[in-house]
């Protein structure tokens, strides 16, 4: 390197974008964007789905090469032009230069080579080291992300971590040629949030400890919040407004960056929807009723129970929020409060009736009454039948007949839930995220049902998206007294909508109470861990939780 | 692993009961006398009331069978009108034409319809799988326009024109190789493999369109999936791409079909043999269907369905090892 090249890199900055367009056939994803990152820096692209921020963050590594997609403008990263680069020049500066962190760890990674192989593999791309010294490399990588007995683990698969130690192991494939920009693509957005907030705070420290630049993309403003120095918010393929992050949080110029704030859900509010007083005895006689429900899976000595002995109660007009991890048995227990499952133990009573025992031919007349709204709203819409046919499907199991009648209840439903009631005759891949959860609802409210158990009924959504789906959800509770029941993972959208709160855990029911009591002031320990892991939304507190995971870790 | 594979062996004995149960049953009821066709059409009626009562064809179909069962299991003996021949376990019957034991009959035949399916095998995959993986690797491109012309057209062609052409280019006009027939491994190794060519060759052209087809699919699947664009986005070359983490992903699929193919080639591949002059099991088999020859129909059929509940088993056991995610049981 002569002193001139080195003049050169020490001054230029560590990516450079001017005027970048991504084109997808006619659709362009991307629409001129521009920016600069210093070396050792951290920025955070922030946009909601389709804002065109992951296409940009690809873009800096020359991926869409190959795909059809065509790039314009100019990308230079680590003193590499991306877009006029050989395929030689952008192996060289894939992994070596820059390294990219993607979103799903479990798919991320090849199922059927040991984890350590893996990461060997790449190292031994950029470096001339024997197969031993990539192993060790990459034991040396995985010890420092923190995975513990890193040299045993290396020879596990990828479906034999769990999902928090994947998106380490992912990691560590980064730091395998320390490079000097790490892109993180929604790198924490599977992940369950005490999990997140491990990995947020051990990318924290490595740049720390490394000096390496970040480009984070995140939907999540909390995980930008945490994590980065700048924030660029997209929208449409263009900048909406860049800067530093507490300035870019705490004051948006913006309309957007206002609307899109305003949107997410924080836990430190309060429900907002003011519920009206239900009478008396709608409150002191609850609709339903679980005592010491169990479910188990398997047999043998391969059982589990999955939820493990769980009493609460659901009241007209109220929501129960049921917040927890992955594998905390939520979902089993919602399916089991519809009688989707059947509980292995326990009682269920539903408005005087004990409903956990009924057969299936007993339990049709409550059927109707008991609705379910799924996470998935791609998932659980059939693609191949109209949308209008998919709400009308708990109509007809009711026994409606005359097809005029359902057409004017659904069109009715769909009105109901926001949608054009012309829509009937669509499918479902014509609809938003939004827009196919609201038919989700629609479909639930058919039957015209008295409890509605919802299972992550915004997790996919947008956080504007959510937010109006979570204003329907509370609408029509006010305005039919159903009886809600909202699960999930999301802590701060748990306090949004729910009168009483459960936290659970392995199974069981940990915490249980009123939602300002069990979110101002937890008791049990794994409440308030869960509590500490929340990304904030102002960078000062963020680095306040940090601190507090510390001493909780350290506890 | 030792669990897994008792049970799958305790399932194929059920299966091939079944098997042989209806076989019986539809020969039952098939048209024509078969001590007439035994005896010969020059048989008095009084040599045909003879040859029935020695086939035992008077008792009720289950005593008939239950001899069947029991002479796989222990052996029985069969008189030969002028004496009592033992056929020792497992004793699959007696010929109703050549007097012959099944068991020996299938024996004798086994290693040269193993000859030719084996040696079919090894090149149908190499060719299949070469040609798939090329294909998908120089997808778009002319290479993959031009095998998958040649893949369809191998697909499309049945056998018996692809091995004529081969005898008549190859032994008549070039006269480079003998007239394919078959001699022994242990005879001579070397005329072994010379007179297998040509059959191994059709055989495997005919299937390695389909295999190609499927290991394309499969590997146009894996290149899709995220974890290859992880390793590209760490600047692995495609070459490492395509041989290390694509055909991972596209064996299981193969092995599964192989498996199929394997194990009914013991008792489909009779244009082949008829083609080549090979005398293996499928030939045996469309005569003995044609003279209605229970026994030897019957015996064949239960070493076909052995081969492909065997191959199946084996299969499962190299998906498991292929793919750590599965789990026997």
């Amino acid at each position: 390197m002569t002193t001139h090249d080195l003049l050169k890199t020490t001054r230029e900055p560590l990516v450079r974008v001017a005027g970048l367009t991504v084109d997808f056939g006619s659709v362009r994803a991307v629409d001129g964007l521009s920016f600069t990152l210093e070396a050792g820096g951290a920025l955070a692209v922030v946009g909601e789905s389709g804002s065109g921020k992951s296409a940009s963050a690809y873009a800096l590594l020359g991926l869409h090469r190959g795909t059809g997609a065509r790039v314009g403008g100019t990308v230079e990263v680590a003193g590499t032009d991306v877009n006029a680069a050989d395929d030689a020049g952008l192996r060289a500066l894939r992994g070596a230069k820059a390294a990219m962190v993607f979103q799903d760890p479990l798919s991320s990674l090849d199922p059927y080579y040991p984890v350590g192989d893996q990461i060997a593999e790449v190292h031994r791309v950029h470096h001339r080291v024997s197969r031993k010294a990539a192993r060790a490399r990459a034991v040396e990588v995985l010890d420092r992300v923190g995975i513990p007995d890193a040299a045993r683990r290396s020879r596990l698969r990828p479906h034999e971590f769990s999902g928090g130690m994947r998106q380490r192991a992912l990691i560590a494939m980064a730091l395998a040629c320390e490079p000097q920009l790490i892109v993180a693509d929604e790198p924490t957005t599977a992940l369950d949030v005490t999990v997140q907030a491990q990995i947020l705070d051990l990318l924290h420290t490595l740049r720390q400890e490394t000096g390496m630049g970040l480009l984070l993309v995140t939907h999540d403003v909390g995980v930008a919040a945490e994590s980065v120095d700048d924030v660029l918010v997209m929208r449409d393929g263009r900048e909406v407004e860049r800067g530093p992050v507490a300035r870019v949080l705490g004051s948006p110029r913006e309309a957007y960056t206002k609307e899109l704030l305003a949107a997410v859900p924080r836990v430190e509010t309060r429900r907002v929807v003011p519920v009206p007083s239900p009478r008396a005895e709608e409150a002191s006689v609850p609709l339903l009723e679980a005592v010491g429900l169990r479910r188990e899976f398997g047999r043998g000595n391969g059982k589990v129970a999955a939820v493990g002995g769980v009493s609460l109660t659901v009241h007209a007009g109220r929501t129960l929020g049921i917040v927890g991890e992955s594998g905390s048995g939520k979902t089993t227990l919602g399916r089991m409060l519809v009688r989707l499952l059947d509980p292995t133990a326990g009682r269920l009573r539903y408005g005087g009736t004990e409903i956990g025992s009924l057969s299936e031919k007993e339990l049709r007349p409550f059927r109707r009454e008991l609705q379910m709204v799924f996470q998935d709203p791609v998932a659980s819409l059939n693609p191949r039948r109209s949308v209008g046919e998919s709400v009308a499907d708990p109509l007809r199991a009711a026994g409606e007949g005359d097809e005029g009648r359902i057409r004017d209840r659904v069109g009715a439903l769909l009105e109901r839930v926001g949608l054009d009631p012309a829509h009937f005759e669509r499918y479902p891949h014509e609809f938003s995220g939004g827009q196919r959860q609201r038919i989700g609802i629609a479909r639930a409210l058919a039957a015209e049902p008295k409890v509605i158990v919802c299972d992550e009924p915004v997790s996919a959504l947008d956080v504007t998206t959510q937010a109006q789906v979570v204003a329907l959800l509370a609408e029509l509770q006010r305005e039919l007294g159903i009886g809600l029941v909202f699960i999930a993972h999301d802590l701060a959208v748990v306090r949004q909508v729910s009168d009483r709160v459960a936290v659970m855990r392995g199974g069981l029911i940990v915490e249980q109470g009123s939602a300002d009591e069990v979110y101002g002031d937890p008791r049990d320990p794994y409440t308030k861990q869960l509590l500490a892991a929340v990304p904030a939304l102002d960078p000062g507190l963020a680095a306040a939780r940090r601190a507090a995971r510390k001493e909780l870790a350290a506890a | 692993m030792t669990g897994f594979l008792v049970r799958r062996l305790g399932g194929a004995v059920l299966v091939l009961f079944a098997l042989t149960a209806i076989l019986y049953g539809i020969f039952y009821v098939a048209p024509g006398d078969v001590a007439q066709i035994a005896c010969g059409p020059r048989c008095s009626p009084a040599q045909v009331a003879q040859v029935t009562e020695q086939l035992r064809l008077n008792d009720p179909l289950y005593v008939q069978y239950g001899h069947f069962l029991q002479g796989i299991v222990a052996g029985r003996d069969f008189s030969t009108g002028t004496g009592v021949e033992h056929c020792s376990a497992p004793c699959l019957g007696v010929s109703y034409q050549s007097d012959q034991q099944v068991t020996q009959l299938i024996l004798a035949k086994l290693p040269v319809t193993g000859s030719l399916v084996i040696g079919a095998f090894a090149g149908w995959l190499l060719l299949g799988v070469g040609t798939g993986v090329l294909s998908a690797w120089r997808r778009g491109r002319l290479t993959e326009r031009v095998l998958t012309w040649l893949t369809l057209a191998g697909a499309a062609t049945p056998v018996f024109v692809i091995g004529l052409l081969l005898i008549i280019v190859f032994c008549s006009t070039l006269q480079w190789l003998p007239a394919p027939s078959y001699v022994p491994f242990a005879e001579d190794p070397e005329q072994w493999a010379w007179g297998l060519l040509l059959p191994w060759v059709s055989l495997a052209l005919i299937e390695s369109a389909k295999y190609a087809r499927l290991t394309r699919s499969a590997m146009l699947e894996t290149l899709a999936e995220d974890h290859v664009r992880t390793f590209r986005a760490y600047g692995v070359g495609e070459r490492a791409i395509i041989g290390r983490h694509a055909l991972r992903g596209a064996v299981a699929p193969v092995i599964a079909l192989s498996a199929l193919d394997f194990g009914t080639m013991f008792g489909g591949a009779v244009l082949t043999e008829s083609l080549f002059g090979i005398p293996g099991i499928g030939r045996e088999l469309v005569h003995a269907v044609k003279v209605v020859d229970l026994p030897v129909v019957v015996g064949m059929v239960l070493v076909t369905g052995f081969f492909v509940v065997l191959a199946n088993a084996l299969a499962d056991v190299l998906y498991a090892l292929a793919d750590r995610r599965v789990v026997l049981s």
